[in-house]
């Protein structure tokens, strides 16, 4: 399975009607998928035990859109 | 058939989880009932054996219809035209049918039975007729897209039925229906949504506009709800609004230390411990804490606080958490997103409605300041978190930038005063300043 559909797997139960193939991977994720800071959290926590990769709170900034989220699983060994 | 909403009537029973003989504790789940706001876990209160089974599945009811009878081992009383079993909530000093729901009795309800008959009666048979295996969710999509689960093909194990499945034939329906009209309940634009919408937590991301195609419009029943709770309280109630605005700096940079050593699974969300100074403040203010009835109000022994939960297709609910001013942060930040999860997910249960003594509406994501809210009836009292943002604060002389959030208080004018009101918001201020 790829790293994006791992992401979207994690995303699956949280945002059942979204397609991450339509969001623009440059753009914020959560405003594009309409998310929560709850559901952002319940994301990370599905990612972390797909992928293997915890990201503080610290690094939040680092991943707001899809492509810098795929870029800094991947440099943290997640795949 | 419990009250689960103010202005509930009546509703479906969707699904019973448990047969006649099978043996049940209070606390288990016995059958799914489908409401405006989903379908929801319906518990008993009563040790014993299930005796008979009243109500057949997919039959809709009245408030206070007589499900089932449960033999727990003790003598009949005389039969007298009591309440039907009561199966709502344990938390406390809710009668059945509580919301001011009246009990008017559909034409097609059954005639409830005469009530309290705890003796064992014979088993009815026939209960093992041919039952379409779907899950909760997948029967309340179907009643949403109009489909006829007779027609669809299950895919999950021994061919149940998931949610999944109703969408793909409701898709497969579509691609060969001629053109039709289309109904205004499938109409594709979204409906105006309340503003009390808004969602759990934190600082606003940078608005995008949404770029997914919008999820399904919410239900006209789900609308209608809403729309009659509403008229209800702003004709009912005489509101008074507060509103004060509190310096999270440091707060936020206490919970970050905190969060800073935890993994994703154990952070809490500012949200969380907004609820929690809420509910840990209350107690000292009990004229905010409890329901109005009978032209008179009735504190409550516990905070039972209901959040505001938006459904991603639109729509509310709001679920509680149970004696939230005994929870610690951690508990609360746990109990709040089981909430969510299971509210997203429709497997909320009946204890969970209906049952709150005061609702917090707008952990604004949304990216409003402030929100001044209709009170629930028969709570008497609605606290509102706008967005956290930053803001221009004094400190000493000079002026700093602080994270500030907007809190405010919709009151009911006849259960307390503005003085109270007032000094309840100084308090979640004060809580939250000197957390530590």
């Amino acid at each position: 399975m790829t790293l994006r559909d791992q992401i979207a797997a994690a995303l699956a139960p949280i945002a059942p009607e979204a397609d991450l193939s339509t969001v623009d991977p440059r753009q914020p994720l959560r405003a594009q998928l309409d998310l929560d800071s709850m559901d952002f959290l319940r994301l990370l926590a599905a990612i972390k035990q797909r992928v293997g990769v915890d990201v503080p709170e610290a690094d939040y900034g680092k991943i707001g859109t899809l492509e810098a989220l795929e870029a800094y699983l991947t440099a943290r060994g997640g795949h | 058939m419990p009250s689960l909403g103010a202005d509930m009537e009546a509703a479906t029973l969707s699904e019973w989880c448990r047969k006649p003989g099978d043996a049940v504790k209070s606390g288990d789940i016995i059958a799914v009932v489908e409401t405006d706001k989903g379908a929801i876990e319906v518990e008993v209160f009563a040790t014993g054996t299930i005796a008979t089974l009243l109500v057949e599945e997919g039959e809709k009811v009245p408030v206070g219809t007589l499900l089932a009878v449960i033999a727990d081992g003790t003598e009949a009383p005389q039969p007298t035209p009591a309440p039907a079993l009561d199966v709502t909530s344990p938390l406390g000093e809710v009668p059945a049918g509580r919301g001011g729901a009246p009990a008017a009795p559909a034409p097609e309800a059954p005639t409830p039975a005469p009530a309290e008959a705890q003796r064992a009666s014979e088993p009815s048979p026939g209960q093992d007729v041919e039952r379409i295996h779907a899950s909760p969710a997948a029967r309340y999509r179907a009643r949403e897209l109009d489909v006829d689960l007779a027609t669809v093909h299950g895919s999950g194990r021994h061919g149940d039925i998931v949610r999944a499945d109703v969408e793909r034939a409701d898709a497969a329906r579509a691609e060969h229906a001629a053109p039709e009209p289309v109904a205004p309940e499938r109409a594709t634009a979204r409906a105006p949504e309340p503003l009390a919408t808004e969602r759990a937590a934190a600082p606003a991301p940078e608005r995008v506009a949404p770029t997914q195609p919008a999820a399904r419009p919410p239900t006209p029943s789900i609308r209608r709800a809403i729309a009659a709770a509403m008229a209800r309280s702003n004709r009912e109630i005489p509101h008074y609004y507060l509103s004060l605005g509190i310096d999270l700096r440091h707060a936020l940079a206490w919970l970050a230390e905190r969060n800073a050593s935890r993994p994703v699974e154990g952070r809490v969300l500012p949200a969380a411990l907004l609820l929690h100074a809420v509910a840990r403040s209350l107690p000292g203010f009990p004229e905010l804490n409890g329901t109005w009835d009978d032209d008179a109000f009735h504190p409550s022994a516990t905070v039972n606080l209901a959040v505001a939960v938006a459904l991603r297709g639109g729509g509310l609910v709001n679920p509680c958490i149970a004696d939230a001013a005994s929870l610690g942060l951690d508990a609360t930040m746990s109990a709040l997103s089981d909430l969510v999860a299971r509210t997203r997910s429709g497997r909320l249960r009946a204890s969970e409605i209906g049952a709150g003594t005061i609702t917090v509406t707008n952990l604004g994501d949304l990216g409003v300041d402030e929100t001044f809210g209709i009170i629930y009836p028969p709570q008497v009292a609605l606290v509102g978190f706008g967005r956290i943002a930053p803001q221009p604060v004094a400190v000493g002389d000079l002026i700093g930038v602080h994270p500030v959030v907007r809190m405010t208080l919709a009151a009911d004018h006849r259960a307390s005063d503005g003085h109270r009101g007032g000094l309840f918001l100084a308090a979640v201020d004060r809580f939250l300043q000197e957390i530590s």
